[in-house]
């Protein structure tokens, strides 16, 4: 039998406390996970951990797709007709040479993308133990997914694989991520992300006027970009990520390059946008002689689950019986690849944390169990079918 | 038995060992049980991971240990009530064997361990290793399981020294490329196949442990191994490729000071077993130098190695373990 609304949110407070008894095989999941490199494009090792736990978990159908994807399916009562997706991404935006290494202190853990997303995976791994332990069992199948190539110039490319190819009815998607506890997203923001580049050739005419090298034509795409006008409404925003380029002092750079992504609630104008940056990309090379290239490599559609739907509702419900603050924040990643299959899906996040100087990332601990049960409220929600009584 | 033998039958990469479960089983059959055992002095950096990792994964995960105690020297900071957070049981090393007395020293707290711990294999992990893994544990307990003959297991590595520029791939082992191995290259050219003698980490049977006399400073790896060596010969040992340990880089300064605390433990051991003819009284100071601005000063050491015996012989020891009924 199903529980029932009330007796979803009020036995919520008892899974977060049943869920400190595995303190120590969570953390030492998150541990090992984030010790594993992951560079986009190189995630097979890491993939490769996540198979051999879901093998130790007992799931079943355990594959890696074409892609490098790793799923693994924990059967619900009621079979093959309803399936939740609860997903992770594998990669991280660090070269595998940098130090991985976490450390753990009594309250908290630091390392290089402890919380995107290496707890988000810790999660995913755990779940079936966390299930068990707490004596819950759905009747909704489980497809715990790892994707790959998720970021940057990944661009989603696992997760939209599994989606475009899988031929389980999914009810639902539920993206976990690290951080930051409270905060949930059901609508995607369009998004374009691209890579400017400026490079000055060796045969370069140093007498041209204005010839100063590549960050002076890079900065003068910059200040076109800002000068472009932008309307309040639908809201857009051009958000520059990344700079480099140049060598030591007192030598002109011939490259440079920078990283931005366009963002907006409608997906024509980050598109209007977009067209305006190559114009202006093109302009500045003809005036400075640069060979200044842009290249989009990643477009995300708006799209997503409206504030009244029952998951959202539900989500925003699950945090104050846990006594977190609800706050809704845009998805700038996987949600975008499940509205554009027309299928709901709630991002979460486990705990609360921190990005510090070093690019490491220190989580919190104790929120943890908060962040997990909040989790099971959402598939307990999800599997009890609310959404048809809506 | 040859040294390239012995090379070939007792060198071993972790890899091998990655079934926990067909280990866990071995145990099991032999009726074994295990102690993991971690020396700490002000280790509150890498404690908490350390007992996370081998709780969780040898013990609830796969239950090839039974017992995970932290023997620590009077820390100042949190190594204790993290280690104790994680569920390790923590120990003070002066509280163990009071009556004995309390000397400070990394070889103590091994030596107690021996009497407060359970296991009839115990593992010696230290307690700075940034990249642990339970291949550690179960990459130094396989051996033992796998082959009764084996008594001794050492670990081994690609020592990289971090440094501010990230991790150099390999050199660490000072002491052991300038002072073991030429030592053992003179004295006893079969131990020089011993990759690192002087790691901390290894896995030992009770028998052998409680049999074994134990400096309580700098020496006592070096001991153990012309200890075992001379009483079960070099097919006692095997030794496990454990790939990376990350760690603290010792100061050269630091170096010198261990490698005068070896060196007076060698040369007591070659006295004893008659390699060398006896040497006059040797003074346990050792002098460093420092400049400071145009004046070089000495700074003296007093460094004196003494021994803690072969826990069999502790009357204590004997009863706990019911020895002399």
């Amino acid at each position: 039998m199903m529980p029932d609304k009330d007796e979803i949110l009020s036995s919520l407070p008892a899974y977060r406390d049943a869920i400190k008894e595995l303190r120590e095989p969570l953390l030492a999941n998150l541990v090992m996970v984030s010790e594993i490199p992951a560079p986009t494009f190189q995630e097979a090792e890491r993939v490769r951990f996540l198979q051999d736990r879901f093998i130790e978990s007992g799931l079943q159908n355990i594959s890696t797709d074409e892609v490098g994807n790793a799923v693994g399916i924990l059967p619900g009562k009621e079979g093959a007709d309803r399936n939740i997706i609860v997903h992770a991404n594998v990669d991280t935006p660090h070269p595998k040479e940098a130090d991985h290494t976490v450390n753990v202190d009594p309250d908290c853990l630091v390392g290089l993308s402890t919380g995107f997303n290496s707890l988000g995976l810790a999660t995913l791994i755990t779940l079936p133990m966390l299930l068990e332990h707490l004596g819950l069992e759905l009747q909704s199948n489980l497809v715990l997914l790892g994707t790959v190539r998720s970021i940057g110039r990944g661009d989603l490319a696992g997760l939209r694989f599994f989606l475009d190819n899988t031929t389980l009815p999914i009810l639902a998607g539920v993206p976990v991520e690290g951080m930051q506890l409270g905060s949930q997203s059901y609508r995607a923001i369009g998004m374009v992300r691209g890579e400017i580049t400026c490079h000055v050739p060796e045969e370069y005419n140093w007498n041209r006027f204005g010839a100063a090298g590549a960050i002076n034509a890079l900065n003068e795409v910059i200040n076109a970009i800002n000068a472009i006008p932008l309307p309040s409404r639908p809201r857009v925003s051009i958000v520059f990520g990344s700079i480099e380029g140049g060598t030591p002092f007192a030598r002109v750079a011939t490259d440079a390059a920078l990283r931005l992504d366009i963002r907006s609630e409608s997906g024509g104008l980050a598109d209007w946008v977009r067209q305006r940056v190559r114009d202006i990309c093109a302009e500045v090379s003809a005036i400075t002689g640069a060979e200044v290239t842009v290249d989009f490599f990643a477009r995300r559609q708006p799209g997503g689950i409206q504030f009244s739907d029952y998951l959202a509702r539900w989500g925003r419900e699950i945090l104050e019986a846990l006594g977190i603050e609800p706050r809704v924040a845009p998805s700038f990643s996987s949600i975008s690849a499940f509205s554009d299959r027309d299928i709901p899906a709630l991002r979460l996040a486990i705990t609360r944390g921190e990005t510090l100087k070093n690019n490491k990332e220190r989580l919190e601990i104790a929120p943890m169990f908060s962040g997990l049960a909040q989790l099971l409220g959402v598939l307990l929600a999800i599997d009890a079918g609310y959404r048809d009584e809506d | 038995m040859k040294t390239e033998d012995w090379l070939k039958n007792n060198t071993f990469h972790h890899s091998v060992f990655w079934d926990l479960l067909k280990l866990v089983k071995e145990k099991e059959k032999q009726k074994l049980t295990i102690s993991l055992c971690i020396p700490t002095l002000n280790e509150e950096k890498t404690i908490g991971k350390e007992i996370i990792l081998f709780k969780s994964e040898l013990m609830h995960r796969y239950p090839l240990l039974d017992e995970i105690a932290v023997i620590d020297s009077g820390s100042r900071d949190r190594t204790c009530e993290t280690a104790a957070s994680y569920g390790a049981d923590v120990y003070l090393a002066n509280e163990i064997l009071p009556e004995l007395g309390d000397r400070k020293g990394k070889g103590e707290n091994l030596w107690k361990a021996i009497y407060q711990l359970k296991g009839d294999i115990i593992v010696y992990i230290d307690a700075d290793i940034k990249n642990i893994h339970p291949r550690f544990v179960y990459g130094l307990v396989a051996p033992l399981l796998y082959n009764q003959k084996t008594q001794y297991v050492k670990a081994f590595y690609d020592r990289p020294l971090a440094f501010s520029q990230g991790v150099r791939p390999s050199g660490g082992g000072r002491v052991t490329e300038i002072l073991i191995r030429p030592l053992f290259s003179l004295f006893m050219p079969e131990l020089t196949a011993i990759v690192q003698p002087l790691s901390g980490e290894y896995a030992v049977r009770r028998e052998v442990l409680e049999a074994l006399s134990f400096p309580i400073g700098y020496g006592v790896e070096t001991a153990h191994i012309i200890d075992v060596y001379n009483k079960w010969g070099i097919e006692a040992f095997a030794q496990t490729d454990l790939d990376q340990r990350r760690h603290r880089n010792q100061e050269t300064r630091d170096l010198g000071k261990m490698s005068f605390g070896i060196l007076q433990i060698f040369f007591q051991r070659l006295q004893t077993l008659g390699m060398i003819s006896e040497i006059s009284q040797i003074a346990p100071v050792l002098h460093q130098f420092q400049a400071q601005d145009k004046a070089y000063e000495r700074i003296s050491y007093t460094i004196k190695e003494e021994e803690r015996p072969p826990m069999i012989e502790v009357p204590a020891y004997r009863k706990l373990r019911g020895l002399d009924k």
